[in-house]
């Protein structure tokens, strides 16, 4: 069984401009001490599923319209706070993008690490704040004692990422999403990030939901990989599968823009248009009118992702039929 | 090619740090660009890479005068800017133009792109008043955006429209120069590639130098001539895109080099990576001699007390380690 399984998720936000398909109809499921790579372009609506799994998404505007998140026999969008509470912040962790604006900027890094272990752990203040000082030492902080009672601004944005990571490992979740944490960063600190959440990962023996846009990332890190287009899933594979042979047009097409795989001189490749505005109807697949491959069946019904290999699926129907060569 | 458009002679730009309220004494001062000298050809781009903080923002802003220069010279064709009148400047800044990371912060949202376009070509009197609408469309219509948006407000343009219109704005005034500040870091992927491409086009149509700074290494190799790597307010490493990145010399741009994620597994899962420890140091306090020392695997005794200038290191190339020749 796997840890979590998300099904047919619709999370839409009802706005006076209409209504924003954010997620619409996502499905899929996280093993224990996987990595789960979620890649997309800003909109694609990565972001909005891991919100709504973690029950952060306002109410209004937003609305989970359908769908279940079961973790552990544990339907997270349908059970009562209580439940939920005991689940989210222990067993499961969130790191977000910008740690500049994630932490408290007006308590103590101490006081801020401490609280998920008083309120889901019976432990003394003492026993939790000897528990924050390992884990900041985990996490790569040197002179961790002193340090431990610093504020936010002392950190460097590296640094406050890190902070972060320690904050959301500090109960030991068995999930961790993390959600383009290193996008505001630095190669160099990206690198260090990285490396630090590989290490733990092993460690604690933790399934990752890593949420990016950076395909060079999700290809050192993650076992499997989902790309997100317009609040859907187009294509999930293993890593190295998806890298080798991507089957769905759009994943092509945003491997091949990508600068360092491309000969130097020669024009980068570029999909034309921009990606579409989910708050109008978009009948059949959304790339469409983006894709090189689209015929007009691509546009008479929403084509469903399926599987074309095993673990291998896609939502292409031009793919499907082979009538996109490996090589086009 | 071999024309030198634009010279910097050992640029230093250092912001004063104040103390006290009443007396207000001047204590110290952050040195974010300490020595730079560089030169750009007609029709070149040069890189400009290096971490958040290195200085390479503040270099962009001394070139255009945006901030007051300390100490050196900015000399473009031939006519030291520093030395300059107010008019001579602003004739200078005809040829130099700026372009900004964000598209969303640097366009003034009360604007329409017509009235942002024809502000610098009425206020240089390059256009007369019934010129310009013409000029204004041949100008949208270089950077791929279509004349009929003319009279629209910059909120009803996606992020890279907006990249576009400021692109057009400081093409407006047939600069021979253009500085572009991190022009596609706010940008999706798939975005990205189309901005590059409209950048590097219009550099070989028009002859134009660029200085395009960016972050993203695999970016910047791709579009320039020649890249500039910059540590801590100093030129570290100089060469031909290609080598500097393919083969890295000083030991700062190999670990940049090694931190770029790879967008392909099997090659992310063989490679070696060189983790930095640490953060980029404080320039207001900058580490004695070589400043990159208290984070380099390979720094040794000497390198505390000698401060590297930039030397050849190959064809074409100079970098700035005392000891480039013993690494291995």
């Amino acid at each position: 069984m796997p840890l979590l399984r998300v099904t047919d998720l619709r999370t839409h936000f009802h706005t006076r401009n209409g209504v924003y398909r954010a997620v619409d109809g996502v499905s899929f499921s996280v093993e224990r001490g996987e990595t789960l790579g979620m890649v997309g372009e800003s909109g694609s609506g990565k972001s909005v599923t891991c919100y709504s799994i973690m029950g952060l998404v306002p109410q209004p505007p937003g609305r989970i319209e359908s769908g279940s998140a079961m973790f552990d026999g544990v339907d997270l969008l349908r059970c009562s706070p209580g439940e939920a509470r005991s689940v989210r912040g222990k067993r499961i962790a969130m790191v977000f993008q910008d740690p500049m604006t994630s932490l408290n900027p007006y308590l103590r890094i101490s006081e801020q690490l401490i609280e998920p272990l008083l309120i889901h752990e019976s432990v003394t203040r003492r026993e939790a704040l000897r528990q924050a000082h390992g884990m900041l030492e985990a996490v790569g902080i040197n002179d961790a004692g002193h340090r431990i009672h610093f504020y936010p601004h002392e950190f460097s944005g590296g640094m406050r990422q890190r902070v972060m990571i320690a904050m959301a490992l500090i109960t030991r979740p068995e999930l961790l999403i993390a959600d383009e944490p290193t996008t505001a960063l630095d190669v160099t600190v990206q690198a260090q990030i990285l490396e630090l959440i590989r290490s733990l990962q092993r460690e604690l023996g933790m399934a990752v939901i890593y949420v990016t846009h950076d395909l060079g990332v999700v290809a050192g890190l993650c076992d499997r990989v989902q790309v997100m287009y317009a609040g859907r899933i187009v294509e999930e594979a293993d890593a190295d599968r998806l890298f080798r042979e991507p089957l769905h047009p759009y994943t092509r097409a945003l491997q091949r823009s990508i600068p360092s795989l491309q000969a130097k001189g020669r024009e980068l490749f570029t999909i034309p248009g921009a990606p579409p505005d989910v708050s109008k109807p978009l009948p059949g697949c959304a790339f469409a009118p983006r894709c090189g491959f689209a015929a007009d069946a691509c546009t008479a019904g929403v084509p469903e992702l399926a599987e074309a290999a095993p673990g291998h699926s896609h939502a292409c129907i031009r793919a499907r039929a082979g009538e996109i060569g490996p090589d086009a | 090619m071999e024309e030198n458009i634009l010279e910097l002679r050992d640029v230093r730009t250092h912001f004063p740090i104040h103390k006290g309220f009443l007396v207000r004494r001047r204590t110290g001062a952050v040195r974010a660009v300490d020595g730079v000298t560089l030169s750009v050809r007609q029709g070149e781009v040069l890189g400009l890479v290096g971490e958040s903080g290195c200085g390479k923002s503040t270099l962009a802003r001394t070139i255009l005068h945006l901030v007051p220069i300390t100490g050196g010279a900015v000399i473009l064709h031939g006519r030291d800017l520093g030395r300059a009148s107010r008019a001579e400047l602003l004739a200078c800044r005809r040829d130099l133009q700026m372009i900004f990371q964000d598209p969303y912060a640097s366009l003034n949202p009360r604007m329409t792109v017509h009235a942002m376009i024809a502000e610098p070509l009425l206020a240089h009197g390059i256009c007369s008043k019934k010129d310009v609408q013409g000029r204004v469309d041949e100008l949208m219509t270089l950077v791929g955006l279509a004349p009929r948006f003319a009279r629209k407000y910059p909120h009803e343009f996606s992020g890279g429209q907006r990249q576009r219109i400021a692109i057009a704005r400081a093409l407006a005034l047939r600069p021979r120069i253009i500085i572009a500040d991190e022009p596609v870091s706010a940008l999706d992927v798939s975005i990205q590639a189309q901005i590059l491409n409209l950048l590097s086009q219009l550099c070989r149509g028009m002859n134009l130098s660029l200085v395009f700074i960016a972050h993203d290494l695999s970016v910047v190799r791709h579009i320039s001539d020649r890249i500039a790597v910059m540590y801590l307010g100093r030129i570290v490493e100089l060469g031909p895109a290609e080598d500097v990145i393919d083969r890295p010399r000083h030991p700062y741009t190999r670990a940049l080099v090694s931190a770029i994620p790879v967008p392909d597994p099997g090659v992310e899962r063989a490679r070696k990576r060189i983790v930095l420890p640490g953060d980029p140091p404080s320039p207001i306090n900058p580490p004695q001699g070589c400043a990159f020392h208290p984070r380099c695997p390979y720094a040794v005794d000497r390198c505390r007390l000698e401060v590297p200038l930039l030397a050849p290191a190959g064809p074409s190339r100079e970098a700035a380690c005392i000891r480039l020749d013993e690494l291995p």
